[in-house]
């Protein structure tokens, strides 16, 4: 027995000693990672972030350096604060703010202290940074715009937040990101992908050297080049054009569907979101709800697409054969039907559908509209059938394009009505709205540019698209390859007369541009808002779609410029500008572009903030620039 | 002599094998605890691997020493060599070199000599020729007094040399008067002692007071022949108490304040999770390293000199103290948990010599070995995987130094030596 104590003991402690180390090396451990042992260092490289050219290949963003501050809060020593404020040019009450919000954040990870050091500060803190413990200098490229144009298009890049970094694991505090523009649409292709490099570290966190010799290290890929279907001189034209404005142009290559500007207004500089004052510009932007500069009207805006949309009722009545188009309707200022009237402005009556469309008569697309409906069975099915024609336009749907924000607007189908007033409760001229463009549809103005090149291509359409070449790499074929309508090519040419017509006779008569051959439809909305909670009619909308020249078009357009009023009086002077100046380089009919460039909508944009009683529409006053500036700077003074 | 060589020197190989790995296993890992960038020279004195790797020679030299020498030789002079043990301990208070508050080193030269760490091999010897001695009766209580004796004279001494846990190594003498027939009540007294003091600490006075109780009235109750007085166990329960409350007063008194963290925390005694927090960034801080290390390691470890905390000297003392994660960081579980067997094999196989020896004084000897390498073992790696309270002991042949390899070396070949002797004993 007594010979037994020390070997039991001995034998029992040894399988309690195997146990633990089974059970902290084997059992209650996760798979060594490398990412999260704090005794090796991940020193990230950051590649440079691809360039941005535009379709002529002029470069339109590149890269600059910028140094951060970075903290590590738990390894913070005692430091000279005062000294290290100098340097930093901040005053200490900021500093220890700004380190207490790292220390919240995370005392272990890096936060960023001081982002994007001025150059000279950065010289004079690169000498003095060892004496600081827990600081270090990050070292990042940040965009560089080589233009003041674009903002919309281009985006911007910005810190990523903590949404981020759970999203996708690729990034950490400090990285950057696309926020806005191609810089989201785009991120993975222009971002590249950083570089890894591991080091050991020692217990009071010296660097001792590459882990494994670098063997686990990567190098850094850099970010592809794009180019940009954007043509930056149109862009920049426009922009002009939409200054004192707002609302949106959107123009496409018919033959490709590619992007050739894509202006919203008002509009900013992007070199405001550059750097050390982009948070605090882009709070002032974002803060901007009433003129809105972040928000696309290019893109996201839905407005009813009002006369434009008459086109798009004479080819489904052309392609459903109820209507020929020398066939005439009459029209007495207006269309009746039981005891209501659609009304309609004076112009030669009977129309066929050449006068039609470029006198934009209402009656005669009530009548068509009609007849499309009424040739179903049901207005139901009808209204089905319209809505399909409709649709394949890439009206109503996401065009599933390549830019960073979009909306679907709408399109009514039988569903729409059944919903409003109950299943088979309702009959055509419920929707009649829909003859000319008003109603239930709504459109973005991209869309509304859309259409404008199907009709032009007489027939199918290219998905727009701002992406036209990628650093060794090929585009997504959904850009290449045509989207075909409902409606057969025979049906067009009426059409297309009928909008070249709107610029030798009709509504357009007085924005032609000599030798150029432009198709267009007028079109104007009338839009709401609301005061104190009341509902109150604001100046139309002013609309413009074209394209030019009639054969072999190059540019489609829409332009939508708000409480314009009608059509040809902003967006169709617009439009002929934009047109001319993308075809023929520069301009001829400079008394448009000095009419646009002197006449401000602003005064419209004040009336419903103004809290007085105002006029709209065919009351209302044009103004000049000069004269708002003079009676907003005697208001200011 | 002629004897010796005619029937042979029957060493035992396992022994010396086992030796030879630990020995050797044991310098890859100062290599890999302590080297700084490539190494360039093994024998670069500067580091600790080139001195260890030249202790470790000459330990060799040491070997051919001790096993040419007679064995009786040993048994002889082992008074002498306790009372030139007991002096150099002695010597301590007056020639000492402080290091780390201990003053347990002579610096002679560039070189330094810890003699506790021969110390305790003086005192096997010591013990074993006191037990062995014909007069020796270890159930009386005048021998059992003076073998005590023995043991707490170099263990007072290292004590006032500030040096808590080399005396600690003392307790290990326990196993070899219980081998050698102490009576049976004591190892139930230190149970009862242990159990008492754990249970005071964890639970407080009034727990134990109630525990004691209940124990003792149940052995009361069915105690079927001969019951004693009622004041018996009232006596003991009283005695229990006491030492209940000796114990809280030891604890919260006398102890310094890190020797009550250690003991507090080995027994979780500390909730606070905010304070907890804090003594991992302080006293705990060696121990969560070295668990780090350890677990680390993983199944198959990081390979050889590939160990990412030890390269960055995460662990402190981790060449000395706490080799032993560095075996676990970079061979793994299956590395960490083969030394563990080899030592067990190790001190297994000394038990067996020691039992087949004919003559007591090697008996007792190899007892005294068994018992000092497993209480090192013991504390040394429980406390490296943090099932033990810190006490700052070495880890035999692997942990970094001088003196403890030849200390460890000399007690084992001796016992070598006189096992080798036994077909000449009768």
């Amino acid at each position: 027995m007594r010979k037994l104590l020390l070997f039991s003991t001995i034998i029992i402690v040894g399988i309690i000693f195997i146990a633990r180390l089974f059970y902290l090396q084997v059992y209650n451990k996760d798979r060594y990672n490398i990412h999260k042992d704090n005794a090796i260092k991940k020193v990230f490289v950051y590649p440079k972030r691809g360039y941005v050219y535009d379709r002529n290949g002029d470069l339109l963003v590149a890269n600059q350096s910028s140094y951060d501050v970075m903290v590590i809060p738990s390894k913070v020593k005692p430091l000279d604060t005062l000294e290290f404020c100098n340097l930093l040019k901040i005053d200490t009450s900021e500093f220890k703010k700004k380190l207490r919000k790292a220390r919240v954040y995370s005392p272990w990870l890096p936060s960023p202290l001081l982002k994007h050091l001025a150059k000279e500060d950065y010289a004079a803190l690169q000498e003095k940074m060892r004496k600081f413990e827990g600081f270090y200098i990050q070292k990042r490229a940040i965009r560089s715009y080589q233009t003041t144009i674009g903002a919309n298009v281009l985006g911007d890049i910005g810190e990523v937040n903590e949404f981020n970094i759970n999203k996708d694991s690729y990034y950490q505090m400090g990285d950057l990101i696309g926020k806005q523009g191609i810089e989201i649409s785009y991120e993975k292709t222009l971002r590249g992908q950083k570089g890894i490099k591991f080091i050991q570290k020692d217990y009071l966190n010296r660097d001792i050297g590459p882990y494994k010799e670098g063997l686990n290290d990567t190098l850094p890929v850099p970010g592809k080049d794009i180019t940009i279907t954007i043509d930056s001189k149109l862009q920049e034209y426009g922009e002009l054009l939409m200054q004192n404005k707002r609302g949106g142009i959107v123009a496409i290559e018919p033959s490709t569907g590619e992007i050739l500007a894509m202006i919203s207004a008002p509009t900013y500089n992007p070199n405001l979101l550059v750097g050390r004052e982009r948070s605090k510009n882009f709070t002032v932007l974002y803060n901007d709800t009433i003129a809105r500069p972040l928000y696309d009207r290019g893109l996201q805006a839905m407005y009813p697409p009002g006369s434009p949309f008459k086109t798009l009722n004479a080819l489904i009545g052309l392609q459903e054969g109820v209507v020929n188009p020398n066939e005439k309707f009459s029209c007495s200022m207006g269309y009746r039907y039981g005891n209501r009237k659609m009304g309609c402005h004076a112009h030669r009556s009977p129309a066929n559908m050449n006068l039609g469309i470029y006198e934009s008569c209402n009656a005669y697309f009530a009548n068509v509209y009609r007849r499309v409906i009424d040739n179903f069975e049901t207005p139901g099915v009808g209204m089905d059938a319209w809505s399909e024609h409709v649709k394949s336009f890439g009206l109503g749907n996401y065009l599933n394009n390549d830019l960073s924000v979009g909306q679907p607007g709408k399109v009514p189908s039988s569903r729409t009505y059944n919903a409003a007033y109950g299943k088979s409760r309702w009959s055509t001229t419920y929707t009649l709205s829909n003859a000319i463009g008003q109603g239930e549809i709504l459109a973005t103005p991209i869309q509304l540019a859309n259409l404008s090149a199907a009709i032009a291509n007489r027939g199918h359409y290219f998905t727009p698209h701002i992406i036209k070449h990628i650093e060794n790499d090929t585009l997504p074929s959904n850009f290449t390859t045509a989207k075909h309508t409902t409606i057969d090519k025979t049906h067009f040419e009426p059409v297309v007369q009928g909008m070249r017509d709107v610029y030798t006779k009709g509504t357009a008569k007085y924005v032609q541009i000599p030798g150029i051959e432009i198709c267009g439809k007028t079109g104007t909305a009338e839009n709401y808002t609301k005061i104190n909670g009341k509902r109150t009619q604001l100046t139309d909308h002013s609309i413009f779609v074209a394209f030019a020249p009639m054969d072999n078009p190059k540019i489609a357009i829409a332009v939508f410029v708000e409480n314009g009023y009608w059509g040809s009086r902003f967006a169709g002077k617009i439009a002929s500008l934009m047109i001319e100046k993308y075809i023929k380089g520069d301009i001829t009919r400079t008394d448009l572009e000095t009419w646009i460039l002197n006449h401000t909508l602003e005064h419209e944009y004040d009336k419903p903030l103004s809290g007085q009683p105002f006029d709209i529409n065919g009351d209302a006053q044009i103004m000049l620039k000069s004269d708002y500036d003079k009676q907003h700077n005697s208001i200011l003074n | 002599m002629y004897n010796d060589h005619r029937k042979g020197h029957k060493f035992d190989w396992i022994t010396i094998v086992i030796f030879l790995l630990l020995v050797g296993f044991g310098w890859v890992n100062i290599l890999s605890a302590s080297q700084e960038g490539v190494v360039t020279d093994y024998f670069d004195l500067s580091q600790p691997y080139g001195k260890q790797l030249v202790f470790i020679l000459l330990t060799f030299v040491l070997i051919v020493l001790i096993l040419s020498i007679e064995a009786k030789f040993y048994e002889r002079f082992s008074s002498v060599i306790y009372m030139v043990s007991i002096a150099s301990l002695i010597g301590l208070f007056l020639f000492g070199k402080n290091v780390n508050g201990a003053t347990s080193w002579y610096a002679i030269g560039g070189m330094t000599i810890q003699p506790s760490e021969f110390a305790k091999l003086a005192t096997s010897l010591a013990v074993a020729k006191y037990l062995s001695d014909i007069q020796t009766n270890l159930k009386t209580l005048r021998d059992q007094l003076r073998s005590v004796l023995i043991i707490a004279i170099p263990a007072m001494l290292i004590l006032l040399q500030n040096d808590a846990g080399s005396s600690l190594v003392y307790a290990s003498f326990f196993f070899v008067f219980y081998r050698e027939g102490i009576q049976q009540v004591y190892l139930i007294f230190a149970v009862i002692i242990i159990a008492l003091a754990i249970i005071t600490l964890k639970f407080g006075v009034l727990i134990t007071t109630i525990v004691a109780a209940v124990v003792l009235a149940g052995l009361y109750i069915f105690k079927k022949k001969k019951k004693p007085s009622i004041l018996q166990p009232l006596a003991i329960l009283t005695i229990c108490i006491g030492f209940s409350f000796g114990v809280k007063y030891f604890y919260s008194s006398i102890l310094k304040p890190h020797q009550q963290n250690r003991i507090s925390l080995w027994l979780r005694l500390e909730k606070d999770p905010e304070k907890l927090r804090q003594m991992k960034q302080t006293i705990l801080y060696n121990l969560n390293q070295s668990e780090k290390a350890i677990s680390s390691g993983g199944l198959f470890g990081k390979g050889f000199l590939e160990g990412t905390r030890t390269k960055g000297k995460f662990v402190p003392e981790q060449h000395t103290d706490y080799i032993f994660s560095t075996v676990a960081e970079e061979w793994g579980f299956l590395g960490s948990s083969m030394v563990v067997i080899l030592f067990v094999i190790l001190l297994t196989r000394i038990l067996y010599l020691a039992e087949s020896q004919k003559n007591q004084f090697s008996r007792v000897y190899g007892y005294c070995v068994a018992s000092i390498f497993f209480i090192h073992f013991l504390i040394n790696t429980g406390m490296v995987m943090g099932l033990i309270p810190t006490i700052g002991i070495p880890f035999p042949f692997f942990s970094y130094g001088g003196s403890g390899l030849w200390g460890f070396t000399i007690l084992l070949f001796i016992f070598v030596k006189l096992d080798s002797n036994k077909i000449n004993e009768w």
